[in-house]
């Protein structure tokens, strides 16, 4: 079972909404679309469930052109960013719709939206209205109505987004609980975010989305260690990854008069001449013996702390352990971990990554 | 400044209010005297200003033979015309409002706003442009003083109330919910009428009010278009004022007027605060 986009386009006006768009999906994995807002995530997803007409493209499923049929017939199951449900109805009712829209016999609805509330923790929550919820449950709803049709396609379009930070990162575990075990076995499922950490910790495959195009399609992993280009590696790290224009000359870096290092082993093969190097925010630390910066700012995040320092025109972020207070324009000595330094040629391609080498 | 500012507020709405309920007093009162009490100079106060009677409130129910007003067949004909056109007004206009909300209509320049401002602007034109041609059509098809003919002309005036209100609601109502019928199995018929519409019942009440209002209220129209055979509410009523008007009787049936929107209100006003959308899109 596959789900097979070629060459997927929409335009609005002069933009793109989805630019060329191609890939194949196959049963049991899970895809995270990654992307800024307004790449085209929730688009792909739209024309996927058949909401949106591509305006050139196709998509097929299973062989079968999917383009011809209506989205009441697809075997498909959506669940918003917005807590989308049927407010005049109960948590039961809105459980069983799809089901009921299917002409399910009832002893079989009973069994499927028992289940299926139970899987996402809300047994005992059949007879109590939408409006009585709080928004983590209604989104529970959500998930529930999409795993109740045992779908083949299952669609998350930020379902995390409009939660707060503790029900997030506890409904994320849920999520990955429930999609791993039955109903991933299954069904291709699709979940879109903006949030690299969340696309991490889901795995699978991830398609990286820009102005309507996927610029690059890979694990986890592979995405991680080898970004294919500048955009990718700052859509897909948090803190963005810090990017700065330099040198190769005479085996070193040169990024400013004053800041120069030797040439990470991995770089070896590379020509002289001028390069976009990237280093993530945790490959930066305060040394003794590092460059000169001034701090710009100092923000704490839990039991972290982001630093942003500036050196003339250059300016990066470091990921500093525990929290530490810094007073702006503050000078700091920086060291940079060039075992972890990404080279990219001035057109944005990867040319050398720590884990990959030489491109 | 606090309690200033409290003081005013409650002066100003306890001025409001005198100026609201005053006419109603007024009426209430008077529909309960007789001549007598009507020309003997500013009485209030029943059993102590003047001796209450229910002549007023009996003559509605009496025909003209017997003394009374015959205001009892206009009444039914205004509920008829009244909810025959409401009923119409919102049926129709609840699914223009939606296609206009949700479809994208383009014909050369033409686009949904424009669509939307030309059932309104048959509100914005002065009453006796429309009068004309509706007197010409209704002639012209011997619907002239026929409930029939009222019925379609109150549609015409009430079906733009209608869409203007209810494209407002629909445009409020996220679209993902009916994105998720469709994908919950609906085709969009379905979706409208099994998702859409059961959330759209505040919206639904509020425009069938002001449609009812403003059809049950209509003079202009009512007094235009009928001349002996069939009369309505408010002409009836009008009628009866001349040289010497039976202000117990007249105040009484103005009551009487009243009392289908006051029932309305009250039965609408539970629904209004059951149904909403909260739970839709948080």
């Amino acid at each position: 079972m596959s789900l097979i986009a070629s060459n997927l386009s929409i335009k609005h006006e002069k933009n793109f909404h989805l630019n060329d768009v191609s890939f194949s999906m196959s049963k049991g994995e899970i895809y995270t679309i990654i992307g800024r807002t307004l790449a085209g995530k929730t688009t792909l997803l739209k024309t996927i469930a058949g909401l949106i007409s591509p305006d050139s493209g196709g998509l097929t499923f299973d062989g079968h052109d999917f383009g011809s049929i209506p989205v009441w017939k697809r075997e498909i199951a959506m669940v918003y960013q917005q807590f989308i449900n049927y407010p005049h109805l109960t948590v039961y009712q809105n459980v069983a719709f799809p089901l009921k829209q299917r002409g399910i016999q009832k002893t079989e609805i009973n069994r499927r939206v028992i289940t299926a509330l139970s899987q996402v923790g809300l047994e005992g929550f059949g007879d109590r209205k939408i409006q009585a919820l709080s928004g983590g449950q209604q989104q529970r709803v959500a998930l529930a109505r999409s795993l109740v049709k045992e779908a083949k396609i299952v669609l998350l379009d930020e379902p995390l987004v409009n939660l707060d930070y503790k029900l997030r990162e506890q409904l994320r575990e849920e999520f990955q609980g429930i999609f791993d075990t039955k109903a991933s076995e299954d069904s291709i499922l699709i979940y879109s975010s903006t949030d690299p950490v969340e696309a991490m910790q889901l795995g699978g495959q991830i398609l990286v989305m820009d102005e309507g195009r996927i610029i690059q399609q890979a694990s986890a992993k592979e995405i991680y260690e080898n970004p294919i280009s500048t955009k990718v590696s700052q859509i897909t790290n948090d803190p963005a990854m810090n990017l700065f224009d330099g040198r190769i000359q005479d085996g070193c870096i040169v990024l400013s008069p004053e800041i120069k290092f030797d040439l990470p082993s991995h770089f070896n093969g590379l020509p002289q001449g001028d390069f976009t190097f990237g280093l993530r925010a945790a490959a930066i630390s305060l040394d003794d013996n590092g460059f000169p910066f001034s701090v710009e700012l100092s923000e704490i995040s839990g039991s972290e702390t982001f630093l942003h320092v500036r050196h003339e025109g250059l300016k990066i972020v470091g990921l500093l352990n525990l929290v530490q207070n810094f007073s702006v324009g503050e000078k700091v000595s920086v060291r940079f971990d060039t075992k972890h330094l990404y080279a990219f040629a001035p057109d944005g391609r990867l040319k050398s990554s720590p884990y990959g080498g030489l491109q | 400044m606090s309690l200033f500012y409290s003081t005013l507020k409650y002066l100003a709405v306890t001025l409001w209010s005198m100026f609201v309920i005053a006419p109603f007093l007024w009426a209430l009162t008077t529909s309960f005297k007789d001549f007598q009490s009507v020309t003997s100079g500013a009485t209030y106060i029943p059993w102590v200003d003047f001796e209450p009677t229910l002549d007023g409130w009996r003559s509605l129910f009496k025909s003209p033979a017997q003394g009374g007003i015959a205001i009892v067949e206009p009444f039914f004909n205004s509920i008829i015309v009244t909810a025959a056109g409401s009923g119409i007004s919102i049926i129709l206009g609840t699914l223009a409002a939606y296609s206009l909300s949700r479809f994208t209509f383009r014909v050369g320049p033409i686009r949904n706003g424009d669509i939307t401002f030309f059932f309104i602007s048959q509100r914005i034109m002065p009453p006796v442009v429309l009068s004309i041609p509706f007197f010409i059509m209704l002639g012209k098809l011997g619907l002239l003083d026929t409930l029939f003919g009222l019925v379609l002309v109150y549609v015409v005036l009430l079906m733009p109330i209608a869409v203007w209100i209810m494209v407002d609601f629909f445009n409020k109502v996220p679209l993902e919910i009916d994105e998720t019928a469709l994908i919950d199995g609906c085709n969009p018929y379905q979706a409208f009428f099994k998702v859409v519409l059961p959330n759209s019942v505040p919206g639904i009440i509020v425009a069938g009010m002001f449609c009812m209002i403003f059809g049950w209220t209509d003079f202009f129209f009512a007094f235009i278009l009928t001349f002996t055979e069939v009369q309505l509410l408010p002409v009836a009523i009008v009628a009866l004022n001349s040289s010497i008007t039976p202000w117990w009787s007249l105040s009484a049936a103005a009551l009487f007027s009243v009392a289908p929107l006051v029932v309305v209100a009250f039965v609408v006003e539970r629904y209004l605060s059951k149904g909403n959308l909260s739970g839709a899109l948080k």
